[in-house]
């Protein structure tokens, strides 16, 4: 079948058969490494993607569903302010170890960071946590990305008490 | 590559009638909404299909809507709208709170309610608070419409009251005044997490007398229940902690756990006398 939907901003045209699913689109057609391979169920995230602007787990994702979407990893986001600060607050923080979940931890919290913005709502630490549930980080660096996510928030929306 | 799904159909009906024909036409084909579910059955072959029939972007089958009287919610409502929902944070609480405890960010984005309904996994958070609201759910299949409560859904582990080729389409509830409500979930862990035992009440206490309760469960039975004999208890009577003690005793006694890889039968008899305890005592206000 074939499907179309825009890829980093680029418009793609893939021919699948039904039952590929979209990380293997990514990782095998298309190069995008940056998707990582976990358990393949929907528990870990390692595969998150954004369609449209939201996180979702590619292994669990038909590219057939995707047809028409907006697909956004890493890769797309090099040259976005907000992406640049999270991964320099990343970076700072010491928030990746082995670094195998980092990317789709960074796609969710930017995903985060974009919508507390939109709404100009400041979230509760509670509710960090609570957004990057869905990725399985093993080296344990949750203290830490949440403190990265933090520092952003407090930049933008002033400091927490 | 840990998992290959087998070679399977794809179609993607723009309506409900199309959608209906497929279902009806092709041998083993099978309703995918969210995929979050349905795709890890396959992936593990639990589920064998031939072809999927995909229903998540019909128009009919999405949306929430205050009809007035009562809210209406399309099957193919993604989980994370129902939680961004003014009609359902403002009407539906409950249903709120069941939600949020549901899967992760990245699930609750894939995954909808219709989904969550007809997988009919006895540890479906979304079942109790719509058992516990009397919810009604419209099927629709090639004779028409037809309108299912709630509490005959559920027919036996993982089956539902739906005929092969009828669809889910959307969830009625009647609007209400509850002054107290509650959902107490006790997972493997802090987030992201399937039930042990989960406890939902709906409560109308007025001047200190129960005029009303609502009590659901899941993880505890075949399929998720109400407590009846429990509700009768506490039905009528003036609010105390010996009211609740008993309710809580009774709820024990109306489930029927098994063992399983998420907790035990005994554990899980405990717990749901310890969790209806503390729903009930937050739902009737003395918590």
């Amino acid at each position: 079948m074939r499907v179309n939907f825009t890829l980093n901003g680029n418009r793609v045209e893939v021919d699948v058969e039904p039952n590929e699913i979209l990380l293997d689109t990514l990782r095998l057609r298309l190069g995008v490494k940056s998707v990582k391979r976990g358990c393949e169920r929907g528990e870990c995230g390692a595969c998150t993607v954004l369609v449209n602007g939201k996180p979702a787990v590619s292994c669990l994702l038909l590219t057939v569903q995707v047809d028409g979407s907006e697909i956004t990893t890493v890769e797309g986001l090099y040259s976005d302010h907000l992406f640049g600060e999270l991964v320099e607050e990343f970076s700072k923080n010491f928030a990746v170890q082995c670094g195998y979940c980092t990317p789709a931890m960074l796609l969710t919290a930017y995903a985060f960071l974009n919508e507390a913005l939109r709404k100009l709502l400041k979230p509760s630490k509670e509710d960090i946590v609570k957004a990057i549930e869905g990725n399985l980080c093993r080296c344990g660096t949750y203290p830490r990305v949440v403190r990265a996510i933090t520092e952003v928030l407090e930049r933008k929306l002033g400091k927490y008490g | 590559m840990y998992y290959k799904l087998p070679k399977i159909d794809y179609y993607r009906p723009k309506t409900l009638d199309e959608a209906i024909r497929l279902l009806r036409e092709i041998d083993n084909s099978r309703v995918i909404a969210g995929g979050t579910d349905l795709l890890v059955d396959m992936k593990t072959s639990r589920v064998r299909v031939r072809a999927l029939v995909d229903i998540s972007s019909i128009p009919d089958l999405r949306g929430i809507e205050d009809l007035g009287r009562t809210i209406r919610i399309g099957a193919a409502t993604r989980l994370q709208e129902l939680i961004e929902s003014n009609v359902v944070s403002q009407n539906l609480p409950l249903l709120k709170a069941a939600v949020e405890s549901m899967g992760s960010w990245q699930i609750r984005n894939m995954a909808t309610i219709g989904g969550n309904l007809c997988n009919a996994s006895p540890a479906a958070d979304t079942a109790p608070p719509l058992l516990a609201y009397d919810a009604e759910f419209v099927v629709i299949g090639s004779e028409g419409l037809r309108v299912i409560p709630s509490t005959k859904f559920f027919v036996g582990y993982r089956k539902t009251a739906l005929n092969p080729c009828e669809i889910l389409k959307e969830i009625l509830v009647k609007k209400s005044e509850w002054s107290g409500w509650s959902y107490v979930k006790l997972g493997r862990r802090g987030g992201f997490t399937l039930s042990v035992v989960a406890v939902a009440v709906l409560a109308k206490v007025i001047d200190g007398v129960v005029y009303d309760v609502r009590i659901a469960l899941n993880s505890v039975a075949p399929v998720p229940i109400r407590a009846y004999k429990a509700e009768e208890v506490v039905r009528g009577k003036r609010v105390s902690w010996s009211l609740i003690e008993e309710a809580a005793n009774t709820v024990a006694g109306e489930v029927t756990p098994i063992d399983d890889v998420r907790s035990t039968s005994w554990y899980r008899r405990e717990m749901s006398y310890q969790l209806a305890k503390d729903a009930l005592a937050k739902a009737l206000g003395v918590a």
